[in-house]
């Protein structure tokens, strides 16, 4: 899937002057950047800055009551999360949310639902059309098991996995539906180093192997720098910095936003 | 005393085979009538973590619909076209039922804790309750069985030196309920659809996050809930009458629940089938021992004791939390 003939460095999605109230509470003030095709880039800032709600408003969870979001091009109104999902944005969460009942095999399957499209007919009876779409998805998705290195867990019911391996196997969720933008909620919270350097290379080889655009929210400072191409940093909810890691990192309002100043 | 409660009956059985059998098959066919209660409730909540309070009214509502439109229909286009025009338009209204009730009150509750989808199904009950009432009358109405083409009468079966009655009524709700279990078991394991619904019971934001719709898995599962509620409907009508009352039924699949697993479609036909079999062999054989009316209460004192001792039930999703 190629974004509607967008080239590597293209502007994949624009985030315009966006805000976002819950009642009385501010949680995002007048943002602005983008993310362009290919890139890897992260947004960072203190607990509570806006982060996940950035994210919740790119798919669909929220909707701010200003600004607008143009993705490859349209400009989006109001629209629901499976619509988001279809136009080829993929997510993971904070806090894991898998379907702890099913088996990794199963969860990464879901994830290929909207490449189905066998009728229903068919379904029920699991015979021709259906019977082949199972195969062909099936093989797409032992694929990505091997890259994600989880061969060892395939039947195994998610909920009584390690967290490390639970976010693994959502990261291999989100890239079962072969998204045109991935975007990644503390893919390393709680997890120990190796853990970590695991998870860094997994999504280095999505950027480098799919072509996959990639936002992402991370707390630990080392593995953003090391990661991305761009980052913008937010703090209250409004933006404070945006640009390579090298120029943020040597943002005084960015160091003073971590590191807390003297009033 | 003790040989009264723990000789005598297997006496009993031993020495009158006939009536043995007979009261087996006749829990069996309660069961089955069970199963396909609980069924309704296992697919609802499977797919939206609901405890769906509203289903018992369903079976009535169904079954009022299908007599309703009979009676409206039948004097213009004859009995035998009038009741399957019935039972097709009667198909119809379950999914407008389903689409209303996902529309206006399942939509608006996206992502609100279960409890309030739970009270919610309460309105919806009370709701069917008046709406039923002031369409079809309060008064209890013969289900259509014969227009229905379900066979009626019964066989005799000269066995075990005795003689065992079977309606042929039942056999045909237990090989109709059979198939359906199957299928939809089948259906959930393995198919696209079927997984979806597996998932948006599991967790609302991630089913979405991959692009799951879930306003249409919901028309979906409620639809097929207020089909099997149709079929109970016509069994439950063809063995007494289609009244308000019936619904209480819908509480008898609770132990067959707890027994089954509320997430298992298996699970709601091996319960419901215990729960059957164990209340006409306790009214038969141990019923005189306390003065009858075993019946009413065994299948919640069996609950009681898997509550306790296996909570997840026979086939239920074991519960998995990490501390």
């Amino acid at each position: 899937m190629s974004g509607a003939g967008l080239g590597k460095g293209d502007e994949l999605l624009k985030v315009e002057n966006v805000s976002l109230r819950f009642g009385g509470v501010k949680a995002i003030t007048d943002v602005s950047f983008d993310i362009r095709k290919g890139e890897i880039r992260a947004i960072i800032g203190p607990n509570g800055a806006g982060k996940t709600s950035m994210l919740n408003c790119i798919n669909g969870f929220y909707h701010p009551q200003e600004g607008a979001i143009t993705y490859k091009g349209i400009k989006r109104g109001r629209m629901r999360p499976y619509v988001a999902a279809s136009q080829g944005i993929a997510r993971t969460f904070q806090n894991v949310a898998l379907f702890k009942g099913m088996t990794t095999l199963d969860n990464i399957m879901v994830g290929r639902t909207l490449k189905m499209s066998s009728p229903f007919f068919w379904q029920l009876w699991r015979h021709g059309p259906a019977m082949r779409e199972e195969v062909e998805h099936r093989r797409f998705v032992e694929e990505i098991i091997d890259f994600l290195e989880i061969e060892h867990i395939r039947k195994v019911p998610v909920g009584k996995l390690p967290y490390g391996l639970q976010k693994r196997v959502e990261l291999g969720r989100a890239l079962a539906m072969q998204p045109e933008l991935l975007l990644l909620d503390e893919p390393m919270a709680g997890m120990n180093l190796e853990e970590k350097e695991d998870m860094c290379r997994f999504i280095l080889d999505v950027s480098s192997q799919y072509g996959t655009t990639i936002a992402l929210i991370e707390h630990d400072i080392g593995v953003v720098m090391d990661l991305s191409d761009r980052v913008v940093v937010l703090e209250y909810g409004r933006k404070i910095a945006d640009g390579t890691p090298d120029v943020v990192k040597a943002d005084q309002k960015v160091i003073d936003a971590y590191l807390g100043v003297g009033h | 005393m003790l040989y009264n409660i723990f000789i005598d009956p297997f006496v009993q059985m031993a020495q009158m085979p006939d009536l043995l059998v007979q009261t087996l098959w006749e829990g069996l066919v309660a069961g089955v009538l069970y199963a396909l209660i609980a069924l309704g409730f296992v697919l609802i909540f499977k797919a939206s973590g609901v405890f769906n309070f509203a289903q018992g009214i369903m079976v009535v509502f169904a079954g009022l619909t299908l007599v309703g439109l009979y009676e409206k229909l039948s004097p213009s286009t004859g009995q035998g076209l009038g009741a399957f025009l019935a039972l097709v338009l009667t198909i119809g209204v379950m999914f407008v039922l389903a689409w209303t009730i996902e529309r206006v009150v399942l939509r608006p509750l996206v992502n609100q804790p279960d409890i309030i989808l739970f009270m919610a199904t309460f309105g919806i009950t009370f709701f069917l309750i008046g709406f039923g009432e002031s369409i079809f009358g309060g008064s209890p109405k013969k289900m259509i069985t014969e227009q229905l083409l379900l066979p009626t009468g019964a066989i005799d079966l000269n066995i075990l030196g005795g003689r065992v009655i079977i309606q042929k009524l039942d056999i045909a709700a237990a090989v109709i309920a059979g198939l359906m279990v199957a299928g939809l078991a089948l259906f959930f394991q393995y198919t696209r659809i079927g997984r979806a619904l597996r998932a948006v019971a599991d967790s609302h934001k991630a089913a979405l996050s991959v692009g799951i719709s879930l306003n249409q898995i919901w028309v979906i599962v409620w639809f097929t809930a207020g089909i099997v509620a149709l079929v109970t409907g016509i069994m439950w009508g063809a063995r007494s009458d289609v009244s308000f009352g019936l619904s209480v039924i819908a509480l008898k699949a609770l132990p067959v629940l707890i027994l089954g697993g509320f997430t298992s479609v298996p699970g709601a036909i091996v319960g419901g089938l215990i729960i059957g079999i164990g209340e006409k062999m306790g009214e038969f054989y141990w019923g005189p021992l306390v003065g009858g009316g075993i019946e009413s209460w065994l299948a919640y004192i069996i609950a009681l004791a898997f509550l306790l001792f296996r909570p997840q039930g026979l086939f239920g999703d074991k519960i998995i939390e990490r501390i």
